[in-house]
């Protein structure tokens, strides 16, 4: 089964563990990412606070070079490349005049998009569409007294609402149970981590990874699970920050959902790029 | 807030921001503020988003483009799931930084906009954002502490092969470079 593939800036860069250990994953599964030719910056936060129109415009020409390609689904691992996609496809169906000004901005290229394709998130795939006894029927190696918290981000049900709740999502949670870990309540699943704010405004941000990180340690949480690359650098990359800021001694592995995955997949470490957290993956990955 | 001056307000104001994506519904603010008890920066903001609504409904033009409030927004969308009128909040937001970046309302000292100003032209010229063009140009933009305090993170990074050195290009870029030319608002100084 073969779907199309936004891989988004930082899979080339920030997050290329997320890239490679979904491939795996999903390898493993037999199914087939093939990324979309050409594909542009969706635009993300900072294009839509600087000219909102353009960002859906970007988004814009994805969905139509997916569609130009003859693919009807669009697979996207990061949460902000997601919600954009989603955004541009949704207003596409339901806002004439944001329909109007997208088929124009295209058009000055030749290209033209006609609402034939859905964008999916990686999780939304694996959980809703691969299933539950998909997932589980790769599982090799379970995870034994491993705790974990499914942490979801801002993004992954908002604004859309399309495959999950937006305020208590599941699907994660559902996908790291069948790895066999003790997957823990976490209130904070969808609590914004302040990633696009990191650089610019950090005493607040660090106040709101500090929260995220209270908890899952409160929970006695020994691994956070992420399906976001923002989400995934923010609550790692900062921790000592946030324990210096704080008097904290935070030191929780901050690991994508599809590393833990294909942990308990047996998969080839090589191929899960387990090395790149600044908080060392620790026991997880020797089990 | 105290009595407003005939001269404070802009009518037309409310009009310009219903012709944004996320500005149609303003109208039907109910006041309600699930907006802003929803809002995880809400205490970082001179004017919190149930106030800015009313504002910019009441034509307070030059406050609301000057506040602080529409950059602390991280863009989370917690208060557009929640809102009973179906109003876009954090769409506002953009729509809001966008006139005051294009009509100069915006301060030179406001980091978030100088970091979305650099987010925007490294895209125009790969099309797609390369980590340490953006982090590199941002630093360098700002006073010697900034470059300081990113530093760590940026050796880190690299330490531990997060950063891609080597930028990846959009192949047709005149597409990319005429689409964000076609839609990107021109700048307008404010008088």
């Amino acid at each position: 089964m073969n779907y199309a593939y936004m891989p988004g800036c930082s899979s080339h860069s920030s997050s290329r563990d997320y890239e490679m250990s979904a491939l795996a994953v999903l390898k493993a599964l037999g199914v087939q990412l093939e990324e979309i030719k050409d594909w542009n910056c969706c635009g993300s936060t900072p294009v839509s606070s600087v000219a909102p129109v353009t960002s859906m415009a970007l988004s814009a020409r994805n969905l139509a070079l997916a569609e130009e390609a003859g693919y009807r689904e669009v697979v996207v691992t990061c949460s902000s490349c997601y919600s954009m996609l989603k955004r541009a496809e949704t207003y596409y169906r339901n806002d004439p005049a944001a329909r109007e000004m997208m088929a124009g901005a295209l058009k000055t290229m030749g290209r033209q998009f006609e609402g034939m394709v859905t964008v999916k998130h990686i999780l939304e795939l694996m959980v809703y569409h691969l299933g539950p006894e998909r997932l589980a029927a790769a599982v090799t190696k379970p995870l034994k007294d491993v705790k974990i918290v499914p942490y979801y981000g801002c993004l992954l049900g908002r604004p859309q609402k399309a495959f999950d709740d937006p305020e208590t999502p599941t699907s994660m949670d559902e996908a790291l149970r069948i790895t066999g870990a003790e997957v823990l309540r976490f209130d904070r699943k969808s609590k914004c981590c302040g990633g696009s704010v990191m650089l610019t405004k950090q005493k607040a941000v660090l106040r709101l990874v500090e929260e995220i990180l209270w908890e899952a340690a409160d929970r006695g949480a020994d691994v956070i699970a992420v399906a976001c690359p923002l989400c995934q650098l923010n609550l790692d990359a900062y921790q000592t920050r946030v324990n210096a800021e704080f008097g904290t001694s935070y030191r929780i592995p901050v690991l994508y959902f599809t590393q833990v995955l294909g942990i308990a997949m047996g998969l080839d470490k090589k191929h899960l790029a387990l090395g790149k957290t600044f908080v060392p993956a620790g026991r997880v990955v020797n089990i | 807030m105290e009595l407003l001056h005939e001269d404070q307000v802009e009518r037309s104001f409310l009009e310009e921001i219903t012709a944004y994506p996320g500005g149609q519904k303003i109208r039907s603010c109910q006041q309600c503020g699930t907006c802003s008890g929803s809002c995880q920066m809400a205490g970082e903001m001179d004017y919190t988003p149930r106030k800015i609504i009313e504002m910019v409904r009441a034509g307070l033009k030059r406050e609301v483009l000057t506040s602080k409030a529409i950059w602390q927004c991280v863009s989370c969308y917690a208060c557009t799931v929640r809102c009973p009128r179906g109003i876009m909040p954090t769409e506002l937001m953009y729509a809001l930084r966008s006139i005051a970046i294009q009509q100069g309302y915006c301060s030179s000292q406001e980091d978030s906009a100088v970091f979305y100003n650099t987010f925007c032209d490294v895209l125009h010229k790969y099309g797609r954002i390369h980590e340490p063009t953006l982090m590199g140009t941002f630093a360098f933009k700002g006073n010697p502490f900034r470059l300081m305090g990113m530093a760590p993170l940026g050796v880190g990074m690299l330490f531990k092969g997060k950063l891609g050195l080597i930028p990846s290009r959009v192949a047709n870029i005149d597409e990319v470079r005429k689409l964000m030319a076609l839609t990107r608002p021109k700048e307008v100084k404010a008088s």
